[in-house]
């Protein structure tokens, strides 16, 4: 109440004339429309008039002049062309015969900034919250003294709790521009900048402790520290937030390979290849609901989500009975004939597709993104981190509830004595490694979102893959995901200290020193059964 | 020496000293105890049948004694020698041999190199670098083909041998290494009756000038091998005596024999 | 083994062939053009290309032939030998290069250099660059093999962790301010101890060194895999832990035989270099490993003579398939790695050694032999 009492005090020492502006509104707004009528400095000054007045019919002949729909007749009176072509004038709104030929006003990029500066400043009291917050987040980030009646007005009339917040910030820049303003306000102003802490209110205060001393400048310096901190922590949940991000595709990619490595122990250096099977695989439903159906877009990734488990599941089987099961207890073997099958499907890829990126296109449910505190979370990449856990929930459902999963398990364990009790291992085999290779079908769809859909799309993420599966422990999917995500944080952590390559670097022999002290991974599983 | 096994039964005379002394040994792999506070006392010159139920921990407390496996507590002692602080290479060069439950000879070398690079020996690669072949390495090599009756076979690979020639040549490369101790697991499996008393009597005769620890699931095996029995349940000692003395252990019975 | 039933006389033939072959070739090569026997200059330099990529391939199947270490990294020390050899070629353009700066190679006056990095230092040196051309390969691959060797990292592992040690100084080695050139790598050679890199007499003799040093180390892996040691690396493929119960301290046998084979990998990049007139980061590339690991697998592991037979036939094919149909030949590679691990288990050199014996041998030996030869001491 006090604040408010003195910033009303403080308006009449500073601001007389304005500070009766509200009265003489009629003459006003006659004596800024005649200023259309001058040079381009003329109009912007007209601008400035205009949206001072408050007036209702100010917004409108700005956005006619913003949209190039202000006409001035020789008069000297504006006229407002509609969307049909109709003319208004522009006082009284009426439908209008002018008087002579009229001219379009000009209008310059400086110009175009003024009325976007005035739109904001009159909208403050605009009927929509969204209207009246944009333009309270416009006045404190271009802070403009003579707005400051206008916006105490709003600020007594203001009822929603964030907009209000919002316009005392911008109210706090302004006090703090003005030389004037008694130390208690500016120091209030100081408090309430701090608690805003961004980076637009750290650049308020840096000037304002530059330009002050005492008392002020103290705790502009105090509340600078302060947002440096808040930034800091944030930039850290920024980074882990990255991390995590990126920890979701790396579990994406890798958790099929845990099934094929992990759980039956087959190196499949085509893992990749299924990756980048799925990816094409959503470039080819959405291509075809371009041409057939635009209206399911939105739908092509739920719809490309199956096919392409169905894709590269069937690729995998295929891979299993045409190629792996001849190779079984040959581990080196496996390795050396799945790469050659890697080359052999990139280039496929390259025959059909051609060599370079496809286009796939995000969804208007991937588009996008949201504030949380210092945060801006986009969208898609929250998607992939949800999908991610989804697919991973899914598979250990799978594994620890389904009889196929028991019979994984038991294949895996002892495969003479599951034959011997009815299993048919062969069956067994090729569904599992068809599982593996579907559900990195399925990351391809993901990452198609977030990466360029090329043929090398799958080899980029073979060895990173490898590293997560064995960094977490051979066999053990809650490894995987552990290190998958551990790896992406502690890879974006070691970007702003290192740079991306070297901290890719370093994350790659931090990983490698890892397995020798720990050849069997994070959760190794123990016992006899390893050694055979 | 040799050893009388049934005689010593009974105690270790407080002269001598044990060969392998093993003492609350314990070994868990995540949560699973494989050895539970295991006590083993072997005298020099002896022989020892270990026997006990699958799972039991009789390979587990070869890899402890081999260094393959580190216990979590216990003390494992070979003379004087701590072999809980050694690798496998080094107990090897203690002298403690080791033959594996499914024979592992070098498939693609010939029966003879099997025998030759387990000849006593300097093995450190400098030196085996510039090693060769010296005739007394012949000879020696010579010897026990002979005794593992694998004197036909010498030029042939080893990869070409029957399962039971393959024990053979295993518990030959073992004694290429001269040990003192010989492990021995499941020695007799596999192999034709004829074949199991050859190697009964093999044993015997290495027994001769070493110490012995058999592991065995095959009972006429144990019988006529007629030393002292120990038994192995979960980890731990259930019984130890002459086969005789442990196969009327109601313990024993019931865990093991009876089934 | 083939190398076995070839014996001393049938070995120093087979040595006898590389560097006949390329005295004879650098040799016509040095006739008039218009010669009917004169070789033109580029077959001098593709097969000193073969030959340099044979010796690559003769120390993957050192380590992956006879001990089962199937490195997936070996291109990294093909590639830092070349590095080597590259940075000492920088040093001898002196003043010749685009910029003239007398210190400074041109890709550092391009990025603004103000002086040459100390690890630059001595390369003007033929002698210490041939020093480190063995060293650094060497070096690298005794440490990264005193860790791996030490805590028992085998098989499938160690492969994964060779690929990811390449893939890394891949990248590093892209990176402009490592100060080898980055992208571009090293290139616009001049001369080698003074003698013009361009003229013919240089590529022949060149050529004729990689020929000697491919019939040396023929001869020495020959030694070392037919002596006692040999012997032990065999039983260490086959059978690691029979090994080590037996008292051998594996790891010390890898680690020789491991940091050995990159030296001689490196020597191997330090050939190719100055032939082809280039090195740069691509080299590092995983893929450029996985390819040396198929040459040997095509010509027959673990017979020395079948990884060169092998390295050269796969290059004398990429070069004429890239030439005529490059959209084929990756499908001609990818497919050659799954032909040969299914139906060629021991390659080329398998089928024409192995018939005879093979056929002497009952089926369940036979498929015993062919196991225990591809298990890789698993």
């Amino acid at each position: 109440m006090r604040r408010w009492v003195s910033g009303l005090l403080l308006l009449c020492a500073i601001l007389p004339a304005l500070a009766g502006g509200r009265l003489a509104r009629a003459d006003e707004i006659d004596d800024a429309i005649a200023g259309f009528a001058g040079n381009f400095a003329e109009v912007e000054q007209a601008i400035g008039a205009l949206a001072a007045t408050d007036d209702a019919v100010a917004p409108k002949i700005l956005e006619a002049l913003a949209d190039g729909r202000l006409r001035i007749g020789p008069d000297h009176s504006l006229y407002i062309e509609d969307a049909k072509g109709a003319l208004v004038e522009a006082r009284t709104g009426a439908a209008a015969d002018p008087p002579g030929k009229l001219k379009p006003v000009k209008v310059n990029n400086r110009v175009r900034r003024a009325v976007e500066a005035a739109m904001g400043q009159l909208t403050l009291l605009s009927p929509d919250p969204g209207q009246r917050m944009n333009a309270a987040d416009t006045l404190f980030r271009s802070p403009d003294p003579g707005r400051l009646p206008a916006l105490e007005q709003a600020l007594a009339e203001e009822t929603d709790a964030r907009v209000k917040a919002l316009l005392e910030q911008a109210r706090a820049a302004i006090l703090l521009m003005v030389p004037e303003t008694p130390d208690a306000d500016k120091i209030a102003a100081v408090e309430t900048l701090a608690a805003r802490g961004d980076q637009a209110a750290r650049v308020l205060l840096g000037t304002a402790a530059e330009k002050s001393s005492g008392e002020i400048a103290a705790a502009a310096n105090a509340a600078l520290k302060s947002i440096d901190r808040e930034l800091a922590f944030w930039s850290g949940v920024q980074s882990v937030y990255y991390g995590l991000s990126l920890g979701s595709v790396l579990l994406l990619a890798a958790i099929g390979l845990a099934i094929t490595f992990g759980v039956m122990g087959v190196i499949n250096m085509a893992h990749g290849e299924m990756v980048m099977l799925g990816a094409y695989t959503t470039f080819v439903v959405q291509d075809l609901i371009r041409n057939a159906a635009p209206g399911l877009f939105d739908y092509s990734l739920l719809i490309a989500l199956p096919l392409a488990f169905l894709v590269a599941g069937a690729a995998g089987v295929a891979i299993e009975r045409g190629i792996i099961r001849f190779l079984y207890g040959r581990p080196l073997e496996t390795l050396l004939a799945t790469f050659g099958l890697s080359l052999v499907l990139q280039q496929a890829v390259r025959s059909v597709f051609g060599p370079s990126n496809r286009e796939v296109g995000n969804p208007s449910w991937m588009s996008g993104a949201v504030d949380v505190g210092g945060l801006v979370l986009t969208y898609n990449r929250l998607w992939i981190i949800v999908f991610s856990m989804m697919v991973f929930a899914l598979l250990i459902l799978l594994l620890r509830k389904t009889a196929l999963g028991l019979q994984m398990r038991a294949v895996t364990q002892n495969r003479r004595m599951a034959a011997s009790m009815g299993i048919r291992t062969d069956a067994v085999d090729s569904l599992t490694f068809g599982l593996g290779s579907g559900v990195a079908g399925v990351a391809g769809v993901a990452l198609s979102q977030i990466e360029n859909v090329s043929p090398n799309l799958g080899q980029s993420y073979i060895i990173d893959s490898f590293m997560v599966v064995v960094f977490g422990g051979v066999g053990n999917l809650w490894g995987t995901l552990v290190g998958a995500v551990s790896l992406g944080i502690a890879n974006k952590l070691l970007e702003p200290v290192a740079g991306a390559v070297l901290g890719k670097i370093a994350v790659l022999i931090l990983l490698v020193l890892f397995i020798q002290r720990r050849p069997r991974g994070l959760f190794p599983i123990k016992g006899r059964a390893v050694e055979t | 020496m040799n050893a009388a096994p049934v005689a010593t039964i009974g105690g270790t005379p407080e002269s001598m000293q044990p060969l392998l002394y093993l003492d609350g040994i314990s070994v868990s792999f995540d949560g699973f105890k494989a050895l539970n506070g295991l006590s083993l006392v072997l005298d020099p010159g002896e022989m020892r049948a270990v026997i006990g139920p699958n799972g039991a921990g009789k390979t587990t407390m070869m890899d402890v004694i081999t260094g393959k496996t580190r216990p979590d507590s216990g003390k494992a002692m070979f003379r004087e020698a701590d072999l809980t602080q050694l690798d496998e290479a080094e107990i090897a060069a203690l002298g403690i041999g080791r033959k594996f439950q499914k024979p592992t000879v070098f498939e693609m070398h010939s029966v003879f190199d099997n025998l030759l690079l387990a000849l006593k020996a300097d093995r450190r690669p400098s030196r085996v670098l510039f090693a060769s072949t010296r005739a007394i390495e012949r000879e020696r090599a010579d010897g026990i083909l002979e005794m593992v009756r694998l004197t036909g076979m010498r030029g042939r690979m080893a990869g070409e041998l029957s399962h039971g020639q393959k024990q053979w040549l295993e518990i030959g490369i073992l004694l290429a290494q001269e040990p003192e101790l010989l492990l021995v697991d499941e020695p007799a499996a596999g192999m034709t009756d004829a074949e199991t008393e050859q190697t009964t009597e093999l044993l015997r005769r290495i027994n001769e000038t070493r110490s012995v620890i058999v592991v065995e699931h095959d009972m006429t095996f144990v019988r006529a091998l007629a030393v002292k029995v120990t038994v192995l349940h979960e980890g731990s000692v259930l019984a130890e005596g002459s086969l005789e003395h442990v196969s009327n252990d109601p313990r024993v019975i019931e865990v093991y024999l009876g089934r | 083994m083939i190398s076995a039933r070839l014996g001393l006389y049938g070995s120093l033939l087979v040595a006898a062939v590389p560097l006949a072959l390329t005295i004879a070739v650098g040799l016509l090569s040095l006739l008039p053009a218009d010669s009917a026997l004169h070789v033109p200059g580029y077959v001098v330099t593709l097969l000193g290309k073969y030959l340099a990529y044979a010796l690559l391939a003769l120390s993957v199947d050192l380590v992956w032939g006879y001990v089962g270490i199937l490195s997936l990294g070996h291109g990294a020390f093909f590639a830092l030998g070349g590095y080597a050899m590259g940075m000492y070629l920088m040093r001898q353009i002196g003043t010749r290069g685009v910029y003239g700066d007398p210190v400074l190679p041109d890709f550092m006056v391009f990025l603004n250099w103000q002086e040459l990095p100390w690890y630059w230092y001595g390369f003007d040196h033929f002698a210490f660059a041939a020093l480190m051309i063995v060293l650094v390969p060497g070096a690298l691959a005794f440490v990264f093999g005193y860790l791996a060797f030490r805590s028992r990292v085998s098989g499938v592992y160690l492969s994964i962790i060779t690929q990811a040690l390449t893939f890394a100084l891949m990248l590093a080695f892209f990176r402009n301010d490592m100060g080898f050139g980055g992208n571009n790598g090293l290139t616009d050679f001049k001369d080698l101890l003074g003698a013009n890199l361009q003229a013919g007499s240089t590529k022949a003799g060149l050529l004729i060194a990689t020929g000697a040093f491919l019939s040396f180390f023929f001869l020495v892996c020959r030694h070392l895999t037919q002596s006692r040691f040999g012997k032990v690396l065999i039983a260490i493929r086959d059978a690691e832990s029979r090994t080590r119960f037996l008292g051998y301290r594996v790891e010390r046998y890898k680690l020789l035989v491991f940091t050995f084979s990159a030296m001689m990998a490196g020597i191997g990049g330090a050939l190719y270099v100055p032939q082809i007139g280039i090195i740069n980061p691509s080299e590092f590339e995983p893929a450029n490993s996985i390819e040396a690991v198929i040459w040997v697998a095509v010509g027959g592991r673990g017979t020395l003579v079948g990884s060169m037979v092998g390295a050269v036939i796969v290059n004398f094919a990429k070069t004429v398939l890239t030439g005529t149909f490059p959209e084929i030949w990756l499908f001609v590679l990818g497919g050659l790695f799954i032909f040969v691990t299914l139906f060629m288990p021991r390659g080329i050199v398998g089928l024409f050694t192995g018939l005879r014996t093979w056929r002497s041998q009952p089926a369940k030996v036979r498929k015993q032999l062919t196991g225990r030869a591809l298990e890789a001491g698993e």
